[in-house]
């Protein structure tokens, strides 16, 4: 654990993208307490150009909302939708994963034809369809981004368990009578994990740029400000007020580029072999 | 080769029949009777047309049979009506078609070119300056959202420096023919194209880069550069064309976010194709149109696989088609 701190510490990318993380993370978790009133509120005359007023830093939008308020409070949506998707994915992909690796066979080409068939169905449009037929909320958003992002989960798993139930330290597990859960649990899983974590991290990054997605094309949860929504609805009114577009776009780029890096880094880290020669 | 390609032209079919039925539950899962649902907001009110879709497709009949009825009508390229837009939803799709090849194939020969340009010579120019500055600018222009690109693009180009037109797909009223007219829908192509391939350039320019260092290593570019073969060649004929190899994996991949990005391109730029055509229906809860252009866009991507799959087999120097 602390070699993996060490080498992902000197990564460049590793520690560019920490920082952001924590950050993103701290104003989503504190920004709001220091923005008590509702970001919906109106605070100002709409379209206050920003830095003209140090409570409104970055301006109102076309209702006199406060944009700044807006992107604290859109951290939260963003985030929060990352991860649980991304949690979802591999709560769906690993298992899938594991048992198509692990059973081979008939097992493994029924769940790797379902996993292609996944893989092969367009996943923008697929999420947009799942949320416009289930109603925009943070549920159904959740569930579409998990749909379209866990098959390559499932197929990583798959490989990584493929090599390693032929190691020897399995076959011994098989020979002392242990259950075949037992021995994805206990003995294949915790070794397949760090390419998975990888994964998991670029996997939020995109999760952030669908949401975001949805968001802007109207398919956001109707009672949470997010920065795609804000982006959308800034949209009709680019010509007279640039802010209210710029600043949410500028907190996704900043947001995905932190988790992106965070996954070079990680990689730099689990897989030290790779990354050396790979740059 | 003819039985590799037949072999998976019938795989497509088969899942562009599985996606089908997955459309089928698609509209089941909406709250509420199907045919209402079909109907959308405009046309649900209408006691006619919800009676005509449930006789159409045999609402009140078992599950297997209205899966049967659907299917086949489905395959006869019947995608159903559009209520709103009162045209059948193949013949609207039909009609948007166009210009989303337009735009996705334009998009994607730019970003592959200028991807496979930067990658290259990031990994010819490994650890340099160069190399850090396209690493970075990919980095970035991979973690940029596509519709935030569109507007920044808008912003800059339309509102500011008034170079390119903001939306559309020529000028209205300017009755243009020939090459004028061509010229004025390539003016309106470039900001969307630029915005759509920059994302899959940021992809391209990184796999390539990885790929060339990983292949340059390799025990058989050492035998090249010990045959006496110059540097050029050796980069050209044997590294370039196996790390090319990844890249088409990708770009075929790759086709599904690229219709994706074309929903969010068509719908920032007004671009009049499919992509557009699939935000009006999810505006107006049209959900008929919406899933058959969700059918349209699977089906577009199958084909492509299709082809990535057959140039991967051109590419690739170890395939070799024996006929």
């Amino acid at each position: 654990m602390k070699q993996f701190w060490k080498s992902m510490l000197r990564s460049p990318s590793g520690v560019i993208g920490l920082v952001i993380l924590l950050l993103a993370v701290s104003v989503a978790l504190f920004g709001p307490m220091l923005f008590p009133n509702s970001p919906w509120r109106m605070v100002q005359r709409p379209f206050l150009p920003p830095f003209t007023l140090s409570t409104v830093p970055l301006g109102t939008d076309a209702l006199g909302r406060d944009v700044f308020a807006g992107m604290i409070f859109g951290a939260r949506v963003s985030l929060l939708v990352g991860l649980v998707s991304t949690l979802v994915a591999l709560v769906v992909g690993i298992p899938i994963g594991a048992m198509a690796g692990y059973f081979g066979g008939k097992v493994d080409d029924a769940l790797m034809r379902f996993t292609e068939f996944f893989q092969t169905i367009p996943s923008f449009a697929l999420a947009i369809v799942l949320v416009a037929i289930l109603q925009p909320s943070i549920y159904s958003i959740v569930a579409s981004i998990a749909v379209v992002s866990w098959p390559p989960v499932a197929r990583l798993v798959r490989g990584e368990v493929l090599s390693l139930r032929t190691r020897e330290y399995v076959q011994a597990a098989v020979v002392t009578g242990q259950s075949n859960t037992w021995i994805i649990m206990r003995e294949i899983l915790p070794n397949a994990l760090s390419p998975v974590i990888v994964l998991a991290s670029l996997m939020v990054a995109t999760a952030i740029l669908l949401e975001s997605s949805l968001s802007f094309l109207g398919l956001g949860d109707p009672n949470l400000i997010s920065w795609g929504y804000m982006v959308g609805a800034g949209r009709t009114v680019i010509r007279q007020a640039w802010w209210i577009t710029v600043f949410p776009g500028v907190a996704i780029l900043i947001s995905v580029l932190g988790l992106n890096l965070i996954g070079e880094g990680l990689n730099d880290a689990l897989n030290p072999r790779l990354s050396r020669e790979g740059r | 080769m003819l039985s590799f390609i037949s072999q998976r032209v019938v795989k497509g079919v088969i899942v562009l029949l599985a996606i089908v039925v997955l459309n089928f539950f698609l509209i089941r899962l909406a709250p509420g009777d199907p045919a209402v649902v079909m109907a959308g907001e405009a046309g649900a009110s209408d006691q006619v047309f919800v009676k005509q879709l449930r006789e159409k497709f045999g609402l009140d009949k078992p599950l297997p049979e209205q899966l049967f009825i659907y299917v086949k009508g489905v395959v006869t390229l019947d995608l159903g009506f559009s209520f709103r837009q009162q045209a059948p939803v193949a013949k609207l799709i039909g009609e948007r078609l166009p210009a989303t090849l337009l735009l996705t194939l334009t998009a994607f020969a730019i970003s592959l070119m200028l991807g496979v340009l930067f990658g290259t010579f990031a990994a010819r120019f490994a650890g340099t300056f160069l190399d850090t500055a396209i690493t970075v600018f990919a980095l970035i222009f991979y973690a940029m959202p596509i519709f935030w690109v569109a507007l920044m693009g808008i912003l800059l180009f339309s509102v500011t420096m008034d170079w390119l037109p903001s939306f559309g797909y020529e000028t209205v009223g300017a009755n243009l023919t020939g090459l004028a007219h061509a010229v004025d829908v390539a003016k309106h192509l470039i900001m969307p194209a630029m915005t759509l391939g920059l994302f899959f350039m940021a992809t391209y320019t990184r796999m390539t880069r990885a790929s060339m260092l990983e292949v340059k290593r390799l025990d058989f570019v050492k035998t090249a550069r010990a045959k006496g073969l110059s540097d050029a060649v050796i980069q050209r004929r044997h590294v370039l064309r196996n790390a090319l190899l990844p890249v088409v994996t990708l770009a075929g991949v790759h086709s599904g976010t690229l219709i994706g990005g074309a929903v969010i391109t068509e719908t920032v730029f007004a671009w009049p194709g499919i992509g557009r055509l699939m935000y009006d229906a999810l505006l107006q809860r049209d959900y008929n149109l919406l899933l058959g252009v969700f059918v349209i866009c699977s089906a577009m991507v199958l084909i492509f696989n299709l082809i990535t799959d057959l140039v991967y087999r051109l590419v690739d120097p170890r395939i070799e088609f024996a006929s």
